[in-house]
């Protein structure tokens, strides 16, 4: 397929396609005081954010609920303006060049469909190529290869309301990305998805990325995307940058731990294990925590197995991103040098 | 904070193009449930035809409406209805507006290259709106036909001018009101007030009403010009207020100026836009 090399159509200055400095958003709250009286107070969903992101990367921009994520994401795509700070994408300033910026990013989000309720998948993209007013070849080639990518083929003539929630996701993806965008924004685009969905989304996003140079910016509750789409990872908590670094060395220095759910046939005493420490006991059910560096999950359920109990079942659970950033938060781990010292433990 | 995406006359076309397009699609859309479509058609229709057929009532009852002869008043009603019954079908759906900025829609809105008031307008489109129309305009047409008017070309360009005119006057009033929603949310019913109550004010001769009323319909929501100015100029009944003639003249002007009041206000919404959560 002859579609590689368009990346990032457009970009002319070598700096970064997002730039952002101390960008603060603020709300007016009004909450009832009293029976006519209503108290005027300021919110911060975001203070001071600053980061930049450069042409050709993909980044994860990750955090609870409430953190000031989407928020960010609306100032970049020029929705909300800053109270505060500058931003900058693709050399435009958001809000004022709105209209010029929409044609050059695509966004997803994930939970509000761009495309045409009540009308078939390939109606929406129809529409859609007389908004953007993409080249009629360019559109075609586009939609031929994403169709066939995402094999949207067996569901293109049905109406976008009864289509799955996995085959809308990848409907939206292909709204996003059919006009060449340079960059592309998605908050929360795995939400609610199943395995293969996920995979898929994730699948098409790194291939755009490779193959095109598109820039992703992607915001998550879900690790497992900046794991395997992200190189770079920003946490983002009450309004604030937490972090701003590699992944990799994130999962080193926070997300090692692991906890292994035995279910047992009846309720048995707390296991004494070397390496792995019971921390909640529920029933037939004990929780085993354990540090991925010090000891592997295989092993764990060895020696789970050799206690001679029998086993109804067995799963192992990683942290979610909720509880690594809230160690982060609590300041577990210092940068990570806490537990730097013991021996990685080779994968 | 202009937008900046209307340069040439193609892009003008452009984006007449795509209009018709999302028209048509919305059209496809609710031609998916064409029963109550259809249902919806003939109940608008039929909420015309009652309200003209209350002033007709009202008629026989006061046989002296402001010394206006039925022709004349269904006349003055047609020329008042029929600039309201194009602007509700093609602008008056910008009220919708409330619904996208209260559930978030307003975003995506606001993410593609074309004008957020247009893309509302068609979005939203209903085509059962035309309903109102038929009625309106077949009133307007028996009107003129039976009317003591000789209809000569300046007669019938003073026509379109007010037609005209007015609906681009009924139209700011909808941008008016919908942009209110930016402020607050669910202020859809307050401004129902102010355009169907104009519309309703303006299909009786202005002279009926006590005097703010007339001031208010002159200058404050100036519904005067789309119906009564006009009328009183083409019909030459008696002139009770004493209209200068030229007066049908600032038509065009004033439609001009509430326009640009009506979008000035709705720039000023969007850029007070503040969205939903996630």
């Amino acid at each position: 397929m002859a579609t590689s090399e368009r990346a990032s159509a457009g970009h002319r200055s070598g700096g970064p396609v997002i730039d952002l400095v101390g960008v603060d958003k603020t709300y007016v709250v009004r909450a009832r005081a009293g029976r006519f009286r209503r108290e005027r107070r300021e919110v911060a969903a975001v203070r001071d954010v600053s980061f930049s992101v450069e042409a050709g990367e993909m980044v994860g921009y990750l955090g609870p609920n409430g953190a000031g994520k989407s928020t960010t994401i609306k100032m970049i795509t020029g929705i909300l303006t800053p109270s505060a700070g500058d931003i900058t994408v693709l050399g435009h300033t958001p809000t004022a060049e709105r209209a010029a910026l929409t044609r050059r990013i695509g966004v997803v989000f994930g939970q509000r469909s761009q495309l045409w309720w009540d009308l078939p998948l390939i109606d929406s993209f129809r529409l859609l190529h007389h908004v953007y007013r993409t080249d009629p070849e360019r559109h075609r080639q586009n939609l031929d290869a994403f169709v066939d990518r995402l094999d949207l083929g067996p569901f293109l003539g049905v109406p976008v309301r009864q289509l799955s929630l996995g085959q809308r996701m990848r409907g939206e993806l292909t709204a996003a990305l059919l006009h060449d965008p340079a960059v592309v924004v998605l908050d929360e685009p795995t939400i609610g998805l199943d395995v293969v969905s996920k995979h898929a989304v994730r699948a098409f996003l790194a291939e755009m990325n490779r193959e095109r140079g598109t820039t992703v910016l992607l915001t998550t509750h879900d690790l497992d995307d900046v794991e395997e789409l992200c190189r770079r990872m920003l946490i983002i908590d009450r309004g604030r940058v937490l972090l701003d670094g590699g992944v990799d060395r994130f999962k080193q220095d926070h997300g090692t731990e692991r906890t292994v759910v035995v279910d047992f046939e009846r309720p048995v005493p707390p296991l004494a294990l070397d390496r792995a420490a019971v921390v909640q006991i529920d029933g037939p059910r004990q929780r085993l925590r354990f540090d991925r560096r010090q000891i592997t999950a295989a092993e764990v359920i060895g020696l789970v197995t050799a206690t001679g109990h029998p086993v109804r079942d067995l799963t192992v659970e990683e942290p979610d991103i909720e509880e690594l950033i809230r160690r982060l938060y609590a300041g577990f781990g210092e940068a990570g040098d806490d537990g730097s010292g013991g021996a990685p433990a080779g994968r | 904070m202009a937008s900046p995406t209307l340069n040439t006359t193609a892009d003008v076309r452009g984006l007449a193009a795509l209009y018709g397009r999302i028209l048509a699609a919305r059209v496809r859309s609710d031609w998916q449930y064409r029963t109550s479509f259809l249902a919806l058609v003939v109940s608008q229709a039929l909420v015309i035809a009652l309200e003209l057929l209350t002033v007709l009532l009202l008629l026989r009852l006061v046989p002296d409406f402001g010394g206006w002869s039925t022709v004349e008043v269904v006349f003055l009603y047609g020329l008042a209805t029929v600039p309201f019954a194009i602007s509700d079908v093609f602008v008056s759906a910008v009220d919708r507006v409330s619904n996208h900025v209260r559930e978030g829609t307003f975003d995506r809105i606001l993410l593609r290259p074309i004008p957020p008031l247009i893309q509302i307008s068609a979005l939203e489109f209903e085509l059962r709106r035309a309903g109102k129309l038929i009625p309106s305009a077949a009133a307007l047409g028996w009107a003129v036909w039976r009317v003591d008017v000789a209809w000569g070309p300046a007669e019938v360009a003073l026509l379109v001018l007010a037609l005209a005119s007015g609906t681009v006057i009924y139209s700011a009033l909808w941008i008016l009101a919908a942009s209110v929603s930016f402020w607050t949310v669910n202020s859809r019913e307050a401004m129902n007030a102010v355009t169907f109550g104009g519309q309703f004010a303006n299909q009786y001769p202005i002279h009926v009403y006590r005097g703010w009323i007339r001031v208010l319909l002159g200058w404050g929501i100036p519904l005067a010009f789309v119906a009564y100015v006009p009328a009183v100029r083409l019909l030459d009944p008696a002139n009770p207020l004493g209209l200068p003639r030229w007066l049908v003249f600032a038509a065009p002007a004033v439609a001009a100026a509430s326009l640009a009041v009506a979008l000035g206000v709705w720039r000023t919404g969007i850029a007070h836009y503040r969205s939903t959560g996630s």
